[in-house]
């Protein structure tokens, strides 16, 4: 009886009730057991309240649903995409004169990484700080999804009418004002869109121009370009303000050629000398061998005095300042002994200091050799006096249109407020820019470009080198984007698409008389293609007004006259006289010198906080923009580092706060360009002051410094946010460097300098041959044995290996205040030390305060340090949960679910290399703008799916980007196989332009970094360091790292 | 017949008989707040309040919120988790080392010495908890059974050590503690109950003698008292295992006040950042930690004293006594300061000399020399008897040392992190408001706890006091005579004289 018991629903259940019966097979009755509402229409109070309860309940359940995300699981597979495995487009990134052919590494369909293209006869697989951050440009989320009309959005269809109507309605002249384009085809379709348009005038500048080089170019050999040059094969280096290896025209080319030729190994003793003048402390200066503080107003004489001890005959006067005039009797001297293997490059923009580089270089027969005029490169075509004009007919009014592609005047042109103004009064105005910045705040129409990871496009940086660019994601915003040459095709009534054009241009221009498809698809493959003709670019509008067959020829015409004129015929003496008339020898004036940064370079990448918190390479500062001034002129004023200084020049004023730089010109500051934006992004705005209306104006070129500029002490004081506070080496030996005539003489020089050896009672020995550790050797010695060489000769401290770093491995960003802290999370830094002039013996305390004394001018020296995965490594023994461990392969592990975060491996840790998470960067609100890498749907996009994002309160540190191990372990284990050298490249090293850092598996004899650092093993199968040069940081505590440094060599007397 | 020492002083004054002992302290258990009590605790309950503010912000946000760096990776956690720990050092000292060498002037201050030895390492407790990144996952510093495989934790890791030596170290305290308390918390339960023998309930009792008895009756604290006594009728047999088990657990701490302060210098003393990397540690550790708990002892048992009436139990005697140690282990500690520094020169390591060179003359130059000032030459002040045995001198002194040993953790743990080896990663700590606050919040917690064991228990051991009482005192033979007088037995046995065989 009790198994038949049966519990009702209801009355209704017993009753059979009809309603009931139809809805019972439902779970949730449809209905609400309410009432009928009484006579009078009202709701029964008991009704009410069982509404009210519902409600509650259903509100607060409401808000416990988690957000529903979509996950769209790839049912129908793209053929190409395969989860988990990488896909790499050929690619071609140019921005500021800066050309890298590149490789887009692309997870899932999104673009993540950014790595350089080895077949690159230009770049040769480099790229810089700025190449290898651009990939979070996509993903920017100052980045406006939408055209815009006077600030609001609309439809693509409906901006189309109104510009088309306005083109066609303009009175006057319409300008397209682009910086510098290297694309040839978006060239064509300019040239196209002006042929629909004839009032149309094409100006390019240069936010940082060269024009001086390509006028004096102009004059010397009837070509407006810059020439090759080639730093690799020049014995002397002379550069006068050029930071070459920086922010100078090429400088991911020059970086590598430098090297080349500074490189030192068993075979090749030889290295180039590098003599470098200039005012503020560059990275290039920062590398030469000898270093002279220079005025800028004294930049053109001592080209002038070069050009008088070298080729004479000139009337000048000279420097007075002995040691400046030592200096460059002695460069003279050099250059005159290595003709045709020295090379002299200078910066100015003063297009007579630039002849007489000129008329020098050729009186040394370095054409031909170090520098090759047929060979143009177009980086930079900025002419600065077509410039002036446009901005002289903006303000006359006298212009019916504006279209800005990629460029933003109001920002990066001197007279950008001028054009602020007059901006106002022109009709029409279109900017192609992918955010609302200064420039495109002020125009009618916007039409947002796509980001260059998103376009087809092409380029010829070099004549007769080019590269391809192809998308790599489809557009993020495709209704609010469109390619800017794909909108100019669109005006000028072309209905092709910029694809299909390019193609078009291809066929018809670079793969004349071959088979098309093929051609094409190995380029795009490839991403560059070396054309044996010379294609010269079109850099007067005028000529591409042609159709394109006379381009054609006009083409085949410009070569043969290229090839044709490369004998100097200059007028040097006319110039040396310019010069020195212009020279007045005055030491009391202030002067100012304006400089490029390597992370924001101009700024037009300033919305991007990998860039920010880059930490200079010189000075180590974050988030900011300073004055750079001379210790002996921070006395003067009475400033330290942080205080206000008020600098004016004419009218006008930017405060910014100081910073003492040891090796600047006592009388001279510097200040960089790239800061003071108001409408790049949150990450950029408001960050230090622009330096942009502070470029002056001189026979019709841009001059980046001012002769006499007032500085003055100003209010208050701000923290610069500095990664390294302290300047010096105190005497110890982290760097290992020696002459290279001591080091040819003798190479074990080095060893017997700076070893430490331990008195025991079988004589000196090294610390590493008393140990009380069993060794790990056993278990290295079954597979592999990673290991990583840096050879300090090599490595210019550009800083490009921590950015890539920092996409690679997913290291957040913290912004400035978290700098402050000295916070910061870089995996690689670079170790920046000034030389001291004080007694390194002396080991008493004023002894050791005279040490933290940097020099006035200092040698400096770089050393890159991550975690150096030491084999007897302090941080392991001290994790009380064993979350840091070593593999079998040599490496210094760390598990971060484990970890519970003490600190006490950071602390015991001698490089301090470890980096704590001291907030949740990837949630924590305050961190938003900085590291919106990990905090927005959009950039998280970048991040990379193979490494895990820490949380917070946990330690994390360099890897030896084992993930990427790991892939190549698989990659070879499937193939069953061992790995080969080279298949592993970790994130610095292949950032590397100059190949400064090697890893390998020191167990392979073969592979390159046992031959660099000349490995051998011991009877205890331990590693022994042949290489002369190669040693381990603090050998003396015996941590063993796996890190390898290559000790570095001056070439100096 | 009266005895009194030529050498020793009595170690317990003003004529006390057994009764007033036990009258004089269960007064204060059993009487209603004092008005200063109510103030003082009040005040602690604010610095506890404010201090957790202070703690939730710290775990809520990370302890980012500090002001430690990528160099500097402890700073004040750590300095003030070794500090309470070494404060809690003396407590054990007296209980067990002092217990051993039967040394009976420890009766008086060996209870409150030893709460504040537990609530001392309650409050470094939670400094280890705080200073971790995640502290929710703190229990995998334990060795405990696991899902993850054979997950265990790293026995080479000073961390592990200190895990154990700690939890030991509060394990046994609060045992010896414990089982200390219990012949004074029957005590307390046979008054409260004797209330409720007093004051019997009638059926006949009007509504007024009904709470009149009410008021009498303390029938919770008998509950309550009668509940921590564990039963004890204080039998002989009882008491000779109680003996047992004070001895035995004596045994086990004394070891522990060596080797809990040993292991957390080995946090250091193991690591391979100069400054830190040096052998004297342990006993130099263990002589500072002493110093700084004698002094904390001093600290609280002067103004307990005071706002007790204690002046009886407490004597000039026993603070003459605690400062002769105190001026010892500073002399110790003052010693070992300047040893390390000759070994740094001695050693021509050039990052060994470096450090101590950059100790005394670095940045933290100041916090060298208030550690020198408070530690080394503060203490020397108690060779004059006059200051030893001043209540001004002595209480102020007791503060310097404590100041004086804060700095000297300080010293140690950020003066060798914040410039080791690498000159580029060299940077300046500087404490940010949470440091301060999460500090404030463990002096919070510590005066809450210690106010309330003031009030809720016998502050002094009266079992064990009544054993060192001076029997022949003329005075409290009289008292004891008088009491005897109103007749009955119960007085008789409170008196000092009780079955001795006096007439």
């Amino acid at each position: 009886m009790e198994n038949n018991k049966k519990y009702w629903k209801g009355f209704d259940e017993l009753t059979n009730d009809i309603e009931f019966v139809k809805k019972a097979e439902n779970e949730f009755p449809d209905f609400l057991p309410l009432a009928e509402k009484d006579e009078n229409n009202n709701t029964s109070r008991r009704d009410f309240l069982k509404l009210m309860g519902f409600g509650m309940a259903a509100v607060s359940l409401a808000a416990c649903e988690a957000p529903v995300k979509k996950a769209i699981p790839y049912l129908n597979k793209p053929e190409d995409i395969d989860p988990s495995i990488p896909n790499y487009y050929a690619s071609t990134y140019f921005q500021d004169g800066e050309y890298s052919s590149i490789l887009v590494k692309t997870r899932e369909g999104r673009p993540i990484k950014i790595e350089g293209n080895t077949l690159s006869k230009v770049t040769k697989g480099g790229t810089s700080a700025r190449v290898q951050a651009s990939v979070l440009n996509l993903y920017d989320l100052a980045r406006i999804d939408s055209f815009m009309e006077s600030g609001k959005k609309v439809k693509m269809n409906d901006l189309d009418k109104k510009v088309l109507a306005a083109l066609q309605s303009a009175s006057s002249t319409v300008y397209i004002l682009s910086q510098t384009i290297i694309s040839p085809s978006t060239k064509a379709v300019i040239a196209d869109f002006a042929k629909k348009y004839p009032n149309t005038k094409h100006i390019s500048y240069d936010a940082v121009s060269a024009y001086g080089i390509l006028k004096a170019n102009e004059k010397s050999f009837g070509t407006y370009a810059i020439p090759t040059y080639d730093f690799s094969k020049a014995e002397i280096i002379v550069s006068v303000n050029a930071d070459f290896l920086g922010t100078w025209l090429s400088s991911i080319e020059y970086g590598n050629q430098y090297v080349q030729g500074r490189k030192i190994n068993k075979e090749n003793k030889s290295m180039s000398r590098h003599y470098q003048f200039e005012s503020g402390m560059s990275l290039t200066g920062a590398n030469a061998d000898y270093r002279v503080a220079i005025r800028p107003s004294q930049e053109g004489i001592i080209v002038a005095m070069l050009y008088n001890e070298i080729v004479g005959g000139a009337n000048t006067s000279a420097i007075s300042d002995k040691n400046i005039a030592e200096k460059v009797k002695k460069a003279a001297e050099d250059l005159k002994a290595a003709r045709g293997k020295s090379l002299l490059v200078c910066s100015s923009n003063d297009v007579n200091v630039q002849v007489l580089v000129n008329a020098i270089n050729d009186n040394l027969s370095n054409y031909g050799n170090t520098i090759d005029i047929s060979k143009p490169s177009y980086l930079k075509q900025g002419n600065d006096e077509e410039m002036t004009k446009f901005v002289e007919d903006l303000k006359a009014g006298n212009v019916g249109g504006v279209i800005f592609y990629g460029a933003n005047p109001v920002y990066d042109y001197p007279k950008g407020k001028e054009i602020a103004e007059a901006l106002k009064k022109v009709a029409f105005t279109l900017s192609f820019a992918d955010r609302l910045d200064e420039t495109a705040k002020l125009c009618k129409f916007v039409a947002p470009d796509t980001n260059y990871l998103e376009s087809w496009n092409d380029a010829q940086p070099y004549a007769g080198q080019f590269s391809l660019a192809q998308p790599a994601i489809t557009p993020i915003y495709p209704e609010g984007t469109r390619q800017a040459q794909d909108s100019l095709l669109k005006y000028a009534g072309s209905n092709t698409t910029y694809y299909d054009y390019l193609r078009n241009f291809w066929k018809n221009n670079i793969f004349k008389g071959q088979n098309f498809e093929d051609a094409w698809i190995k380029a795009l493959h490839d991403g560059i293609y070396e054309a044996n003709a010379l294609v010269a670019p079109q850099t007067e509008t005028k000529d591409t007004t042609s159709s394109d067959k006379k381009v054609e020829k006009k083409q085949d015409e410009k070569t043969q006259t290229l090839v044709a004129s490369t004998s100097f015929k200059g007028d040097a003496s006319a110039a040396a006289s310019a010069v020195a008339a212009t020279y007045k020898a005055d030491n009391n004036k202030m002067e100012l010198a304006i400089y490029q940064k390597i992370g924001l370079g101009s700024g037009a990448m300033a919305n991007n906080p990998w860039l920010q918190e880059l930490p200079d390479p010189i000075t180590k500062a974050t988030w900011d923009n300073y004055v750079c001034v001379s210790k002996s002129l921070a006395n003067q004023l009475g400033v330290a580092t942080g205080d206000m200084l008020k600098v004016t020049l004419g009218s006008n004023t930017i405060t910014l706060p100081a910073l003492i730089q040891p090796g600047q010109q006592k009388n001279t500051i510097s200040i960089a360009l790239g800061y003071g934006r108001s409408a790049a992004g949150k990450c950029a705005d408001g960050i230090g002051q622009s330096a942009y209306p502070m470029v002056a104006f001189k026979d019709g070129s841009l001059m980046y410094a001012a002769f006499d500029v007032a500085v003055a002490k100003s209010e208050g004081k701000i923290e610069i946010a500095l990664t390294q506070t302290h300047q010096t080496l105190m005497g110890r030996g982290h760097v290992r460097e020696a002459k290279l005539t001591e080091y040819t003489k003798n190479p074990k020089v080095i060893r017997e300098k700076y070893d430490v050896l331990i008195q025991t009672s079988e004589g000196l020995k090294k610390p590493t041959e008393i140990t009380m550790w069993k060794g790990h050797e056993e278990a290295y010695n079954k597979n592999h044995w990673w290991g990583l060489a840096i050879d300090l000769n090599a490595c210019t401290g550009c800083g490009a290996c921590v950015i890539a770093c920092q996409v690679e491995n997913n290291v957040p960003v913290v912004g400035k205040q978290e700098v402050i802290n000295a916070r910061e999370m870089h995996w690689i830094r670079i170790d920046r030390y000034y030389s001291t002039d004080a007694d390194l013996d002396d080991k008493s305390v004023s002894g050791y305060q005279k040490m933290e004394e940097a020099s006035e001018n200092p040698e400096v020296v770089f050393l890159p340090v991550m975690c150096q995965h030491c084999n007897n490594a302090p941080c392991e023994t001290v994790c009380p949960v064993v979350a840091t461990t070593h593999s079998s392969e040599g490496l210094n592990q760390m598990t971060y679910n484990r970890c519970i975060g003490t600190r006490y491996c950071a602390n015991n840790c001698p490089f301090k290399v470890r980096r704590f998470n001291w907030f949740n960067y990837t949630n924590d609100e305050k961190f938003i703008t900085v590291n919106f890498m990990s905090q927005s749907d959009l950039g998280r996009m970048v991040l990379n799916p193979d490494v895990t994002v820490r949380s917070r309160g946990v330690m994390e540190k360099c890897s030896l980007c084992v993930q990427r191990i790991q892939e190549a372990k698989l990659t070879a284990k499937k193939e069953k196989r061992k790995i080969k050298d080279g298949e592993v490249k970790v994130a610095c090293q292949q950032a590397c332009s100059v190949g400064g850092i090697i890893f390998g598996d020191m167990n392979d004899p073969e592979s390159e970094i046992s031959k660099v650092i000349g490995v051998t093993k011991n009877e205890k199968k331990d590693i022994v360091l042949g290489e002369e040069r190669a040693y381990h940081l603090l050998e003396e505590i015996n941590v063993k790292s796996n890190i390898t440094y290559l000790a570095k060599i001056r070439n100096k007397a | 017949m009266q005895v009194t020492s030529a050498i020793r002083e009595p170690l317990v004054t003003g004529g006390k008989t057994m009764h007033d002992i036990t009258e004089d302290i269960c007064k204060r258990v059993e009487e209603k707040p004092s008005t200063s009590w109510m103030i003082a605790f009040g005040f602690s309950l604010v610095l506890f309040v404010i201090g957790a503010i202070s703690l939730a912000q710290t775990w809520w946000y990370g302890i980012g919120v500090w002001g430690l760096n990528k160099t500097v990776g402890w700073a004040w956690d750590i300095t003030n988790f070794v500090w309470w720990v070494g404060i809690g050092h003396a407590g054990t000292l007296i209980s067990a080392i002092l217990l051993l060498f039967r040394q009976k002037w420890r009766t008086s201050i060996n209870r409150a010495a030893e709460a504040m030895t537990i609530f001392a390492v309650l409050c470094a407790g939670t400094f280890i908890l705080m200073h971790m990144g995640r502290t929710w996952l703190a229990h995998w510093a334990l060795p405990l059974p696991n899902t993850y495989g054979s997950l265990w934790v790293n026995f080479h890791s000073p961390l592990v050590w200190d895990v154990f030596a700690i939890s030991t170290y509060l394990t046994v305290s609060l045992v010896f503690w414990y089982v200390g308390l219990i012949p004074d918390l029957a005590t307390i339960r046979d008054r409260a109950k004797m209330t409720i023998l007093e004051n019997p309930y009638s059926p006949t009792d009007s509504h007024l003698e009904r709470s009149e008895k009410r008021k009498k009756r303390r029938d919770i604290a008998a509950f309550v008292y009668g509940f921590l006594a564990f039963g004890w009728e204080g039998g002989a047999k009882v008491w000779a295992r109680y003996e047992y088990v004070a001895l035995i657990l004596a045994g086990l701490s004394t070891p522990l006040v060596l080797s809990v302060h040993t292991i957390v210098s080995m946090d250091f003393a193991t690591s391979v950042i100069p400054g830190w990397h040096t052998t004297i540690f342990p006993p130099y550790f263990v002589a500072g930690a002493i110093f700084s708990g004698f002094a904390m002892v001093l600290t609280l048992m002067l103004v307990t004293r005071v706002v007790y009436k204690l002046e009886d139990y407490i004597t000039m005697e026993h603070i003459e006594l605690m400062n002769k140690i105190v001026m010892l282990t500073g002399s110790i500690v003052g010693v070992a300061y300047i040893t390390e520094f000759f070994i740094a020169w001695y050693s021509g390591v050039e990052n060994e000399s470096y450090a101590f060179i950059n100790r005394a003359f670095g940045p933290y130059w100041w916090a060298y020399f208030s550690m020198m000032a408070c530690n080394v030459i503060s203490p020397q002040l108690f060779w004059f008897r006059s200051i030893r045995r001043n209540l001004i001198w002595t209480f102020v002194l007791s503060i310097v040392v404590n100041i004086g040993m804060w700095f000297e953790r300080f010293v140690i743990i950020v003066t060798s992190l914040h410039r080791d080896y690498i000159p580029s990663s060299w940077t300046y700590f500087r404490p940010t408001i949470y440091d301060v606050g999460d500090y404030v919040f463990t002096f919070g917690l510590f005066f809450v706890c210690f106010f309330l064991f003031a009030k809720y228990l016998p502050v002094i051991n009266m079992a064990e006091v009544k054993t060192v009482l001076n029997s022949s005192d003329e005075k409290a033979k009289a008292k004891a005579l008088a009491h005897l007088a109103t007749g009955g037995a119960e007085p008789m046995k409170a008196s000092p004289s009780y079955d001795k065989g006096i007439e």
